[in-house]
């Protein structure tokens, strides 16, 4: 087997005294779709924060596509290839919908001076087509993004994170706040990106439904640490985690 | 949907018409007026010119500054000095605006540390302390007794002495780096500006480097300041420190905000608004600064977006009504 | 030395009155976002209040000062609240701001329109003459207004710290929403402060304008010396408003002695750079959480 895409080894963090995430190892292989399940505070937000070069480690190491990333910034690692999407909605309000995606895009290729004098659209207006054909955000392309509805809104905070092309995409629950018939179609959505691009992903959730039928490995926390990892049906008949969800 | 592009399209068409109105009327304008009222005329395109590179700054990147008029005043005294020393205009113009786009540059740092109040603050600060330069280093600046004499630029061989002769130089000018910004908003670096403005967090989550585009952002936007002060000092003939005092950086910021901060057009209406306003308010003598005063105040409360947000509000209820009528 | 002390007791009592308007200034800033462009006016205002309650009604002083603790609390508490922060802070800082550089404006013309533009004489409402200790000579109008201010901040804080009201305010300024939730009434704790505001600017009046004769453009520096003060000291702390505005009381004075240069105003101010870039939170004050 080839070296994982995402690497993620002994990664730590502390706030003063308390042990968000203790000691977190787990891979990402090529086009893998990986879950991260917990209890609430059991650290996932601030696992991907450590991974996303939002929040410094305390320690341990993340490799992406063989490459030692720890704490390098945001904005480089998502020039490196890695998308993300935010929990909270995190679009650009005054922005169309179709500029919000192309900015997802624009820093990703030339140099700061070449973008200065490429066309407005960053000769990205092809890609960005697809991408709001491929997300459904085609009718309101030209809507500012506060004007569109919730769900819409939900939606292109994702598809801004695949715009760029990376080869790995963060979710943190794509699913909060969407309702069961989008979260049909989301899933078959990310299915299809999957298989159309072979970009891997790892998502934060909390909706079971959601991450069983979407993800073909689970890792689970409680607490900062791992306590589970497998295949969703092998994680579901753990009764560690089942322990751990419940509490003792 | 149609429907909806189309009256997208009508609004596009009645700006444009306004535009092209307005620019004429800039053209035909000083042939009505008097000696002054040319030189109010310039004295708005200076103006404008400076809150456009503020617009940039606050309105299109988020970054409030409180400095601009120290960059009009750098601009002015780089022109004043530099051609009094024998450089042509056409050199030392843009000299003033590097020279301010590099100390922009600089005074874009604080703003990777701190954000709105607090760099209200330091780049008022930094205005204040410009001031004091200004005003005591007499060995280069002139000190109390400033700069005098400066002469108006040759163009094509013909000269701009004459009030209206300047104006026009001056509308030409204003138009050139208007049409600058309006082609650098729409670029990739417009939409990081804004971008930047909008969710920074967000924003270098995509790759867009914060840093840079800060930076870039304050220098940019007081190049434009200074570009603004090299067109001050010849319009004037005489510069010393009193007009690059704190009062004029606030004097901008209500053009940028009263016009609109974030629309290309606001600088030019609140320019107007801004100088041209109280000049018409002096038929009541004594009170003209009291109701001046209290007209902003109004404005601010009847619309904080400012005037362009008030006309886009007006534009986007007549779409709606248009709709409602136009729908099933 | 003699000198010296001097120096350094006229410099605190300087600096105790500015103090006055940066711990108003904060308690703004803490209640509700305001940032009060207008507060140098805000000082302005009220000694030409009453300057017309004794010109004009022929009060004496103190009455004048009564009268004119009323009116900044209608004018500048009341109605500066109702007309122009209320409507405006739901719309971002901006708005408000250039609200108040035109407040500031209003006020200053108003009253050069109404009294003119010359400088007032202003009488001392406190004991003047001096006092004489070994070699050291004080001037007794400089520690009357210590003692007055330290007298007033001291009654300010005990009111902070241990009444029902005083708490509820400070909960509405470490988080408005959270202490809605507890059923303190928001609105009604930031109408106080804004009285209590106008109250420290009326007698901040009082005490600094016999000092600089009354005039309508005195706002334009006692506003940025408010600013600093608050800053310095920490914009989210009353304690360090009033150590601000005492340090810069002594700074001013003592390089004014010292090292009369024509950068004497620049040290502030690079002070002030120095503290917003290196210590935000300012010398006493704690760091503002940062949300997201």
């Amino acid at each position: 087997m080839s070296a994982p895409l995402l690497e993620v080894q002994g990664l730590s963090k502390a706030f003063g005294g308390i042990h968000a995430v203790q000691d977190v190892s787990f891979t990402v292989g090529e086009g893998e779709i990986v879950g991260v399940i917990g209890p609430n505070g059991s650290g996932k937000s601030t696992l991907f924060n450590c991974i996303l070069g939002q929040l410094r480690p305390s320690a341990g190491a993340v490799r992406f596509a063989g490459r030692e990333v720890t704490r390098m910034s945001p904005a480089r690692l998502s020039t490196l290839g890695i998308g993300r999407s935010f929990q909270l909605l995190q679009v650009f309000d005054n922005l169309s919908v179709r500029d919000n995606l192309i900015l997802a895009g624009q820093e990703h290729q030339g140099t700061l001076l070449a973008r200065l004098f490429a066309p407005g659209d960053a000769g990205l207006a092809e890609r960005a087509e697809q991408v709001l054909a491929r997300f459904n955000l085609a009718p309101v392309a030209r809507q500012r993004a506060c004007e569109c509805s919730y769900g819409q809104q939900k939606l292109l905070d994702i598809a801004m994170a695949f715009m760029a092309g990376p080869r790995l995409v963060l979710l943190d629950e794509p699913a909060a706040g969407v309702n069961p018939t989008l979260l049909v179609s989301l899933s078959r959505l990310l299915r299809q990106v999957q298989a159309e691009s072979g970009v891997a992903f790892v998502v934060i959730e909390h909706n079971m439904e959601f991450i069983m039928r979407l993800c073909s490995r689970i890792v689970v926390m409680a607490e900062g640490r791992v306590i589970a990892e497998g295949s969703p049906a092998t994680v579901q008949a753990d009764p560690h985690v089942m322990e751990a969800y419940l509490g003792n | 949907m149609n429907g909806t592009r189309s009256r997208i399209g009508q609004g596009r068409l009645l700006s444009a018409g306004i535009v092209a109105g307005l620019l004429l009327a800039l053209v035909v304008l000083p042939f009505g007026l008097k000696n002054y009222g040319v030189y109010l005329l310039s004295l708005w395109a200076v103006y404008c010119m400076a809150a456009l590179g503020l617009n940039l700054t606050l309105g299109y990147a988020g970054q409030i500054s409180l400095a601009q008029a120290a960059f009009l005043g750098i601009g002015a005294y780089v022109t004043a000095l530099l051609t009094k020393a024998g450089l042509s205009f056409w050199l030392t113009w843009p000299l003033g605006g590097l020279l301010c786009f590099a100390l922009g540059l600089l005074l874009g740092f604080p703003a990777l540390r701190v954000q709105h109040h607090y760099l209200a603050f330091v780049t008022l600060a930094f205005n204040a302390l410009v001031f004091l330069v200004l005003r005591n280093e007499e060995w280069l600046t002139g000190g109390v007794y400033g700069v005098d004499n400066i002469q108006r630029p040759l163009f094509l061989g013909l000269s701009s002495k004459s009030p209206i002769a300047f104006y026009f130089l001056s509308l030409g000018l204003l138009t050139l780096v208007s049409a600058g910004l309006w082609w650098l908003i729409r670029s990739p670096w417009g939409r990081a500006f804004q971008a930047l403005r909008e969710n920074p967090l967000r924003a270098a989550s995509l790759g867009v480097n914060v840093r840079t585009y800060t930076l870039l952002a304050f220098a940019i936007g007081s190049g434009i300041g200074g570009l603004a002060g090299g067109l001050y000092s010849p319009l004037v003939g005489f510069i010393d420190h009193t007009p690059f005092e704190l009062g004029t950086s606030l004097a901008l910021l209500l053009i940028v905000v009263v016009g609109g901060s974030g629309h290309f057009a606001g600088p030019f209406l609140g320019a107007a608004v801004v100088m041209l306003l109280p000049e018409w308010l002096r038929i009541s003598q004594d009170y003209y600064l009291i109701l001046y005063a209290l007209l902003v105040m109004v404005l601010m409360v009847v619309c904080p977006t400012g005037l362009m947000g008030m006309w886009e509000r007006v534009l986007r209820d007549r779409a709606l009504r248009a709709g409602r009528a136009g729908g099933p | 030395m003699a000198q010296f002390l001097q120096l350094i007791t006229s410099g605190l009592a300087t600096g105790a009155i500015y103090a006055l308007a940066a711990i108003g200034f904060t308690l703004l800033w803490q209640t509700s976002q305001t940032i009060n462009f207008a507060q140098g006016e805000f000082v302005m205002l009220p000694a030409f209040l009453m300057l017309g309650g004794m010109q004009v009604l022929g009060l004496s002083i103190y009455a004048s000062f009564v009268l004119s603790l009323a009116l900044s609390g209608v004018l500048l508490g009341w109605l500066f609240k109702r007309l122009l922060v209320d409507r405006l802070i739901p719309h971002g800082y901006l708005p408000l701001v250039i609200a108040a550089i035109g407040l500031s404006l209003f006020l200053k013309e108003l009253v050069k329109v109404t009294f003119g533009p010359e400088a007032r004489p202003f009488p001392s409402a406190l004991p003047t003459g001096l006092l004489h200790w070994g070699s050291v000579v004080l001037s007794s109008n400089d520690l009357a207004v210590l003692v007055l201010t330290a007298g007033v901040v001291l009654a300010l804080h005990l009111f902070l710290a241990h009444t029902q009201t005083g708490r509820a305010m400070q909960a509405v300024a470490q988080n408005a929403e959270t202490a809605l939730v507890l059923g303190i009434p928001v609105s009604r704790m930031v109408l106080y402060t804004f009285l209590i505001n106008a109250a420290l600017v009326s007698l901040a009046a009082l005490l600094v304008t016999p000092l600089y004769l009354a005039k309508f453009s005195n706002g334009e520096s006692l506003g940025l010396v408010a600013f600093i003060a608050a800053i310095v000291g920490g914009f989210n702390r009353v304690r360090g408003a009033l150590v601000g505005g005492l340090l810069l009381g002594v700074v001013d004075n003592l390089s004014g002695a010292y090292i009369s240069s024509a950068y004497r105003q620049a040290g502030p101010l690079v002070v002030l750079i120095a503290i917003i870039l290196f210590r935000p939170q300012g010398l006493l004050g704690k760091a503002e959480e940062r949300t997201v």
